[in-house]
């Protein structure tokens, strides 16, 4: 972009009010990638929901464990609770694994430990999701 | 639910793909770009996984 083009004053964003945007977040929060088809991006919405729930079963299979909101010391409280937030951002996946009793601890060894990162992943890429879909909602994105 | 056991790499690799695919289709605008860029995190996440892994490999002597 040229110096001049910056100077260009841009038109103001439309404000999209909350009833439009947040039932779109709530939805691709739920359930993974269901945002972007409910938007009408049923390739998007496959694509990313599909590596988001793979993730998620990945994470099972290999008996990663769901982080619990515990506190202590800084970093302890900031691994738990964020792993803990990360984990409950997967949506009723989550929700769903936890109602059907799966309660792994926390024991040692690389697959267990891989696991819980997949189970944290998956979470993570989910709020992608959610943020790209609330871009597509906005305008801000096509 | 069955149970699986993955080595590093390939928990490490199946980690980066599925990263990689949802990098892409999210922060480009067409399917050429998101191709590329998806193609791109894949090959910076292998570019870290092998050169930090002979990194370890060389401390360790």
């Amino acid at each position: 972009m040229s110096a001049d083009a910056a100077k260009i004053p841009q038109p103001a964003k439309p404000n999209v009010p909350i009833t439009k945007w947040l039932p779109v977040v709530l939805i691709a929060w739920a359930i993974p990638g269901a945002g972007h088809v409910y938007l009408k991006r049923p390739m998007r919405g496959a694509l990313v929901g599909s590596a988001t729930i793979i993730c998620f079963l990945f994470g099972l299979m290999m008996r990663g464990a769901f982080f619990e909101p515990t506190t202590g010391d800084l970093l302890l409280t900031l691994i738990n609770v964020g792993g803990h937030v990360a984990n409950l951002m997967t949506g009723i996946p989550y929700y769903l694994a936890t109602w059907l009793g799966y309660n792994q601890p926390d024991v040692a060894g690389h697959v267990h430990d891989y696991g819980s990162k997949f189970l944290v992943g998956a979470g993570l890429l989910n709020i992608l999701n959610m943020v790209d879909a609330w871009e597509i909602v906005t305008g801000e994105k096509d | 639910m069955p149970k699986i056991s993955l080595n590093h790499m390939e928990a490490s690799i199946l980690l980066a793909l599925l990263i990689s695919v949802v990098l892409g289709v999210v922060t480009k605008k067409n399917d050429k770009e998101r191709w590329n860029y998806g193609l791109y995190c894949f090959g910076c996440f292998m570019a870290t996984l092998f050169g930090l892994g002979w990194l370890m490999k060389l401390g360790h002597g």
